[in-house]
């Protein structure tokens, strides 16, 4: 029997606020343990919570950027609980009318092809402190620090039919709130966090399976793994004779495996009510379009002025826009300058990326900014250095503070384009290769790299590469 | 419009273990029985025809106050942790929670 698989995500993106949802407390990550946990986030008693204004405003920029229904009277509710880590008894979250109703995204797979994911909600709600089970004998140790910082869930329908479509969406999320400036994006310290439900049927049924859902999925790769293994895990059982069972399930990425967190399963009973602190969140038309002023200009709407005004192809468009740091680092490269802005794109995607990845740099801390990286560019457009050698003057700026320029001077890197320098070095390989060139002259024409190899060694690299090649082929025709 | 809502004792046990409270078996019986009249009091509810009528998540006409995003809070660790039983390193400190 053929499956098909069926996955809906949940994914908690941490807001990138100064401080917490309902306290003036700082959010600041890998401070001393509960040095920012303030007597509301401790849910000491006669403290209120007061909601912070930056976090309405990031869920509603996340609401436009999904084209998602922005809820005008929306609703805290009590999602009670005990947990140590959860000081009040109960968490402020979302029920019945969540600030942000029913959107979509259009996700780009890794064919290439394009599918719609629709969003069943975003709530707002504080996350819980930490548990530290390690530092001490047979006890827990209890940082409210993270407390009270602001979560934005992010509920899709299960629209996903495989690990590599969730990983799509969860990217495309992941890169859009780093776009709209509301999430860091950071996954070790957990700013980004996803939840995966996951279920099989046999093709062509209409009903759902029974689904489990997947925690602790904090890469890419665990996300995809776990999901592999889960579904692997769901066809096995049901193929033997055995159901599938809704529960909660932990991957565990050492094992490369999920299992069952049956502690949990008997508190899923949340008892959730309307928060009598808190009367409901009010949006106002002008509220939104302030919201929408400040608004950056979208991946989707970059891309395709990228390749209207740029010219350059979608798919490098979509490379380049990925990233808004990357968008922005482009367009100040090529700002007012005559060197094709492919060029520019090819650069900023291989040699600078490269870079950076190598040194495990962000865009915005690279050594080489835009306006040397297009000084650099503007040398090869010229012909003053060939693309290869551009490469070498590009890791002696990486390194130092010297403009392409000083260090094409410098170094005597400019390209060779006078055409009897190249002359004399051609008939220099000629006449020490006699063997090689009657060979070439016999029909061996595979031997042309070899001779332009050895000129361009000889020219350590500088010869002009058009014109190498002209002279090069006439020279060894003529014998 | 008459579906009284009925409690079970068990219901009871149930509602008293998610809440964390201790309940003596005696207290059982006659706090599901003023439960169910409590429920059966707000069960008239349901007799009113809200066609039309807006859902309501708050009573009275208050709307949520925003404060700027602004970090207002010092830390006063050992202030806020002066009255909790058992403190080390900075964490407070809880019986072992084994997940």
């Amino acid at each position: 029997m053929s499956w098909e698989t069926v996955i809906g995500l949940e994914i908690h993106a941490q807001l990138a606020t100064r401080s917490k949802i309902f306290s003036g407390a700082s959010t600041a990550f890998g401070a001393e343990p509960n040095t920012q946990a303030c007597a509301v986030d401790l849910g000491l008693p006669g403290v209120l919570p007061v909601v912070n204004a930056g976090v309405v405003s990031m869920a509603v920029r996340f609401a436009l950027a999904t084209d998602a229904f922005i809820t005008k009277r929306s609703q805290f509710a009590r999602k009670n609980y005990f947990y140590p880590d959860l000081p009040k008894g109960y968490q402020i979250s979302q029920m019945a009318l969540p600030i942000v109703g029913e959107g979509s995204v259009t996700v780009t797979l890794p064919d290439e092809s394009e599918k719609q994911i629709n969003i069943t909600r975003a709530h707002l709600e504080e996350d819980a402190g930490k548990s530290v089970h390690d530092l001490f004998d047979e006890r827990t140790g209890i940082d409210l620090n993270r407390a009270g910082t602001p979560l934005l869930e992010i509920v899709s329908e299960p629209d996903m039919r495989s690990a590599v479509e969730a990983v799509a969406y969860a990217r495309h999320i992941h890169a859009l709130v780093r776009y709209i400036d509301i999430c860091d994006g950071n996954m070790q310290e957990g700013s980004f966090r996803c939840d995966a439900n996951v279920s099989v049927r046999p093709s062509g049924q209409a009903e759902f399976g029974t689904r489990a859902e997947i925690k602790n999925l904090n890469s890419f790769r665990f996300l995809e793994r776990a999901i592999d293994f889960e579904v692997e895990r769901q066809i096995d059982r049901l193929e033997s004779g055995h159901s599938v069972v809704q529960e909660t399930r932990l991957y565990d990425a050492d094992k490369d495996e999920t299992r069952s967190m049956r502690s949990k399963e008997e508190a899923n009973d949340y008892r959730y009510f309307p928060d009598p602190d808190l009367p409901p969140l009010v949006i106002d038309e002008a509220f939104i379009s302030d919201v929408k002023a400040a608004m950056p200009e979208l991946p989707k709407a970059r891309s395709a002025r990228f390749v209207n005004d740029f010219k350059l192809t979608p798919a490098d468009a979509n490379t380049v826009v990925s990233d808004r740091a990357t968008a922005d680092y482009f367009e100040a490269v090529i700002k007012g300058q005559k060197f094709p802005a492919k060029l520019a794109a090819n650069w900023i995607t291989g040699e600078l990326s490269g870079r950076l990845n190598k040194d495990n740099l962000a865009i915005a801390d690279a050594s080489v900014g835009p306006e040397r990286l297009s000084l650099l560019l503007t040398r090869i457009e010229d012909g003053t250095i060939s693309g290869k050698i551009a490469k070498q003057v590009f890791e002696d700026m990486w390194s130092g503070k010297d403009s392409a320029d000083d260090i094409i001077e410098k170094k005597g890197l400019k390209q060779i384009t006078d055409t009897s320098a190249i002359e004399a070095m051609i008939d220099e390989v000629i006449a020490a290769n006699p063997s090689q060139v009657a060979e070439y002259q016999a029909g061996k024409e595979k031997l042309l790299s070899f001779f332009v190899g050895a000129v361009m060694k000889a020219s350590k690299g500088k010869a002009n590469p058009g014109q190498l090649n002209q002279i090069l082929r006439d020279k060894l025709k003529s014998g | 419009m008459n579906n009284i809502v009925a409690l079970t004792t068990d219901d009871i046990k149930q509602i008293a273990h998610l809440a964390r409270i201790g309940l003596d078996e005696a207290a059982i019986e006659p706090l599901r029985d003023d439960l169910t009249t409590v429920l059966s009091l707000v069960e008239q509810l349901n007799a009113i025809d809200t066609a039309g009528v807006e859902p309501m998540a708050h009573p009275g006409n208050a709307e949520l106050r925003l404060r700027d995003d602004v970090v207002s809070e010092e830390n006063r660790r050992d202030a806020l942790q002066a009255p909790a039983p058992d403190v080390e390193q900075g964490y407070f400190l809880v019986p072992r929670v084994i997940e």
